[in-house]
């Protein structure tokens, strides 16, 4: 039988605010336990919880990126539950009345059609604190730290629409990369700055009707979702197919073991007791609101490739590459108005800026020690003849390690290349006299030696050899 | 002198304050001795504070020499120990906060610190706010200073009790289904429930956020205007904190009353009030009309549905809100085999039966498959009590009605049976149910000598007709006195 397979995903982001999302803690990452923390996130008796307006502000701008409807009123509710990490006993989120609704996302399918994921809901929430076990074996006691607690999120819910691996992922890469280009997340999966719960299911192909759904937990990143569906899909089918029965149930993906594992049946499901939240009022959204959102909005990743690729004329590819983060985009764009050659602007990029940022691990190419203007430099210096595009990469190269021009380093390491004619001409009959075998074979037909005589003409110029001219040269020479 | 001292308003105590006939360090010792002579009889302390309440008192006296003085300065208000009060315990009359020392102030609590006001201690009240009897403390009952075998009324029994027995001039209760106005109404004081919105709740460890609000407990109706005076603003901590401009109710009290339209609710004077109550309420009303108020009669006709809509409402809201004591942070914890296990032990162990009855009710009451049954249905009911109220101010300015159906009952009288103890609470709850501003203050005496309650109930953000109407029929009466003890 032919399965079919079924995919929703939840993705939680932590959004980018200076600070929490009911009280005026700081939410930076990496504090000592417990020093991000006043009456209000730790839960104390008599605390009440105030609405950060940024919060609604990026919520906004996710839900006309993602082309949803902003909700004119929705409400926070109570999720009630005992745990630890949660100070309140319940966690404050949205339920009946969610902010965000009826969006969608364009993908392609694995046949190459485009085709929308819809997204249900996006709403606002708080996160909970963090568990810190101690390492001692044995040890009867674990800490808390709250820092993390009351730090905003919002949970953005998919249709059950995706029917691939692949859709799976590009949908979570679009959805990424949305929230990286309004500045509202950081997009660091393994930060958790981003976590998807996945909803997966298999029914034959042709069905109608939705089979039963696993809820899969901790899948941290694109690695993991594609192994964790993968995984579940296999489970699920080859479970039916021995006749057994998916039940309903939260499992929990291993990512050293690349499985999934049981966690709770639908009948140990909590009953989270939803209501709500009488400490907050109704948040009303007037149009103004949403419109002063709209304005700020970035030009958005589909929109820019388009663009590059017709304004620039780059083949797809690229745009794509360049327009993976709104700073590479606007390097790239910077350099164009500096140099104007698109073409060469990204195949640097795409070569060398991209090969060290990853090679420094660098997240942003602001935090790169070049600017635009270092790359338009090294292009001008090339296009005017001044190096070649071979000695132009030692000098990429130079830049990168110290943050001087292209003109600065060629200028103190003497690169300049070579194009005076009678310079090279005697370089040219150095060479051609110190190997006069290789010189009679080329001229016996074995022309496949002029590779040999550029090298070495380039190697005594010490690569400053104008390679135009040497090629022009021992080609009247070999040959006139 | 000092026994004198503590028969004084706190508008009295300001005159001779200002006047420099006394310190506000001899006020505080003389509240502070009075306690300590009498509490042991009424309980209404669970915490003394001496120290902080002189060395308060000593601030107070030398900005009163600095001429930077407040209506407050110098006066000792009694804290009922469910405002968090910084570096003081504050236990909500629970063995599970029977530890707790907050470690910030609430919004009220600071702007009484703020104004120079002395705080003599916390005060005793029903567990969680949650009683009419005060009965349900985890630290002992607080016993009735007109007559000790009976009650104080609750939650705000404590409050109530300390202020009728003159253990300190004036005090702060809180009121969710009428926590102010019965134990005000039992113990012959003037107690004022405000608007929803219009006192923070920050700092006020929350039984029902939807319905809980602090208001003043005093010995006449001047005292209460200067209190909520205090309180009463804008607190951007609170969410559900209204944009109000500053108030002086205190300046309001004209004692003038003509033209004002009172409304005589027909389903407040039903089968099962006791007759004495009914005809002092009547007498008070024909006071008013006597002093120029237009009377005439008005319908709720959704009153009946008032308590079950509470009680589904407030224990759900309730069983939310208490969770938070799970033995991981501040509280008293008893330590199980595992997580589960501990949070059994302790909420078991620190929580009293009303208060674990409370949680069970609201727990059910929004549990999957009951919600819609219960929690979303009673809300449409809420909505319609306060429907009735918004019609029935259309055509009048005050709701006089009695406050309890009753005086104050013997203790372990209604302990047995929760359902009739809930229904002490019938003509204060849908008040709390509609955000309205209400009050009670005293309107005549049983045959055995107990005070019974006035309760006037106005539209939203009538504070001032309300105070004005009660102060205009305080002025005209003789019905605030002090109990014997």
């Amino acid at each position: 039988m032919k399965w079919e397979l079924v995919v929703g995903l939840e993705v939680h982001a932590q959004l980018l605010t200076d600070t929490k999302i009911f009280c005026g803690c700081s939410t930076s990452f990496g504090a000592p336990p417990n020093t991000h923390v006043c009456p209000v996130c730790l839960g104390l008796p008599g605390a009440l919880p105030v609405l950060n307006r940024k919060v609604v502000d990026f919520a906004i701008k996710v839900g006309l990126a993602t082309n949803c409807t902003v909700a004119r009123m929705s409400r926070f509710a109570r999720k009630n539950y005992f745990y630890p990490d949660l100070p309140k006993g319940y966690q404050i989120s949205q339920f009946e009345l969610p902010i965000l609704e009826h969006g969608y996302l364009g993908v392609l399918d694995d046949g190459g059609a485009p085709k929308d994921i819809g997204i249900t809901r996006i709403h606002m929430e708080e996160d909970a604190g963090k568990l810190v076990h101690p390492e001692t074996p044995g040890a009867d006691y674990s800490h808390v730290d709250l820092n993390r607690a009351c730090v905003p999120l919002l949970e953005i819910v998919s249709e059950p629409d995706i029917r691939s691996t692949g859709e799976a992922l590009q949908y979570v890469k679009k959805l990424r990369e949305i929230l990286v280009y309004l500045g509202v997340c950081d997009g660091n999966m393994n930060e958790g700055s981003m976590r998807i719960d996945a909803n997966i299911s298999v029914r034959p192909e042709g069905q109608e009707e939705f089979g039963t759904r696993a809820e899969i937990k901790n899948v941290n990143s694109f690695k993991s979702l594609e192994q964790a569906i993968i995984y579940e899909q296999n489970r699920q089918i080859d479970l039916i197919e021995d006749g057994g029965k998916v039940v309903q149930e939260t499992r929990l993906f291993d990512a050293d073991r690349g499985i999934t594992l049981g966690m709770r049946s639908k009948e140990e499901a909590h009953d989270y007791r939803y209501f709500p939240d009488p400490d907050l009022l109704p948040l009303v959204i007037e149009d103004e609101w949403v419109e002063a959102a709209r304005d700020t909005l970035p030009e958005l990743p589909d929109a820019k490739r388009s663009r590059f690729r017709s304004q620039y004329s780059l083949p797809d590819h690229d745009a794509d590459l360049l327009c993976q983060s709104i700073d590479m985009a606007d390097f790239f764009e910077e350099i164009v108005t500096l140099h104007d050659d698109p073409k060469a602007a990204s195949n640097w990029i795409m070569g060398y800026v991209l090969r060290d940022m990853s090679k420094d691990e660098l997240h942003s190419v602001k935090d790169a020690p070049i600017t635009p203007s270092h790359i338009a430099g090294m292009l001008d210096l090339i296009k005017a003849g001044v190096i070649s595009s071979k000695i132009a990469k030692d000098v990429f190269d130079a830049m990168w390690a110290t943050g001087k021009e292209a003109k600065v380093i060629v200028e103190e390491k003497g690169l300049t290349q070579i194009s005076d004619t009678s310079e090279i001409e005697g370089i040219v009959d150095e060479v051609l006299a110190a190997n006069p075998d290789e010189v009679a074979g080329y001229r016996g037909g074995k022309t496949k030696l002029m590779g040999f005589f550029v090298g070495q003409v380039m190697k005594a110029s010490r690569g400053k050899a104008n390679p135009g001219l040497v090629n022009q040269l021992l080609k009247s020479k070999l040959e006139g | 002198m000092s026994s004198e001292l503590t028969l004084k308003k706190g508008h009295e105590l300001r005159a001779l304050l200002d006047g420099g006939e006394v310190s506000s360090v001899e006020v505080a010792r003389a509240f502070l001795d009075r306690i300590d002579e009498i509490d042991s009889k009424i309980n209404a302390f669970l915490t003394v504070t001496a120290d902080l309440a002189l060395e308060q008192a000593e601030a107070a006296d030398k900005r009163i020499r600095e001429g930077r003085v407040k209506p407050l300065t110098g006066i000792p208000v009694g804290l009922k120990d469910l405002l968090v009060t910084k570096g003081v315990r504050t236990t909500c009359a629970s063995r599970i906060l029977e530890n707790f020392i907050p470690p910030y102030d609430g919004t009220v609590v600071a702007k009484l610190r703020e104004a120079g006001a002395v705080f003599p201690g916390k005060l005793n009240m029903d567990e969680f706010a949650m009683g009419s009897s005060n009965e349900n403390s985890a630290f002992g009952p607080v016993k009735n200073p007109w007559d000790l075998e009976r009650v104080p009324g609750g939650s705000s029994g404590g409050s109530a009790a300390s202020v009728a027995a003159c253990e300190v001039p004036l005090a702060l209760g809180s009121d969710t289904g009428g926590s102010i106005r019965e134990p005000a109404s039992f113990c012959g004081i003037v107690g004022v429930k405000p608007t929803y919105g219009r006192v923070s709740r920050y700092g006020l460890i929350a039984f029902a956020s939807s319905l809980d609000q602090i208001g003043p407990m005093t010995r006449d109706v001047k005292d209460a205007a200067l209190v909520l005076d205090a309180i009463c603003g804008h607190d951007p901590k609170d969410s559900t904190s209204i944009m109000k401009e500053a108030t002086d109710f205190a300046g309001a009290l004209s004692g003038d009353i003509k033209g004002v339209r009172i409304g005589v609710p027909k389903e407040y004077f039903v089968e099962g009030l006791d007759p004495e109550i009914e005809r002092a309420v009547k007498d008070a009303i024909a006071k008013l009309e006597e002093l120029g108020a237009e009377v005439k009669e008005v319908s709720l006709p959704h009153t009946e549905y008032a308590v079950a809509v509470y009680y589904l409402l407030a224990t759900a809201e309730a069983s939310s809100n208490l969770a938070r004591f799970d033995s991981v942070r501040y509280t008293t914890r008893v330590d199980g085999s595992d997580l589960i296990d501990t949070y059994k032990k302790t909420r078991a162990a620190g929580f009293g039966e009303e208060v674990k009855r409370r949680i069970m009710l609201g727990t059910y009451a929004l549990s999957a498959g009951y919600y819609d049954a219960y929690y979303r249905r009673a809300q449409r009911v809420r909505t319609l009590i306060a429907r009735d109220f918004a019609e029935a101010f259309k055509e009048v300015d005050v709701i006089c009605s009695p406050t309890v159906a009753s005086v104050a009952f013997k203790h372990g009288e209604k302990t047995s049976d929760p359902l009739e103890m809930y229904l002490s609470d019938i003509f204060t709850i849908p008040l709390n149910l509609a955000g309205l501003p209400g009050l009670s203050l005293p309107c005549g005496f049983s045959g055995e000598g107990m005070p019974i309650g006035l309760q006037m109930m106005a539209g939203p953000f009538r504070e001032e007709v309300l105070l004005k109407t009660a102060y205009a029929f305080e002025e005209a009466t003789d019905f605030s006195r002090v109990p014997g003890l």
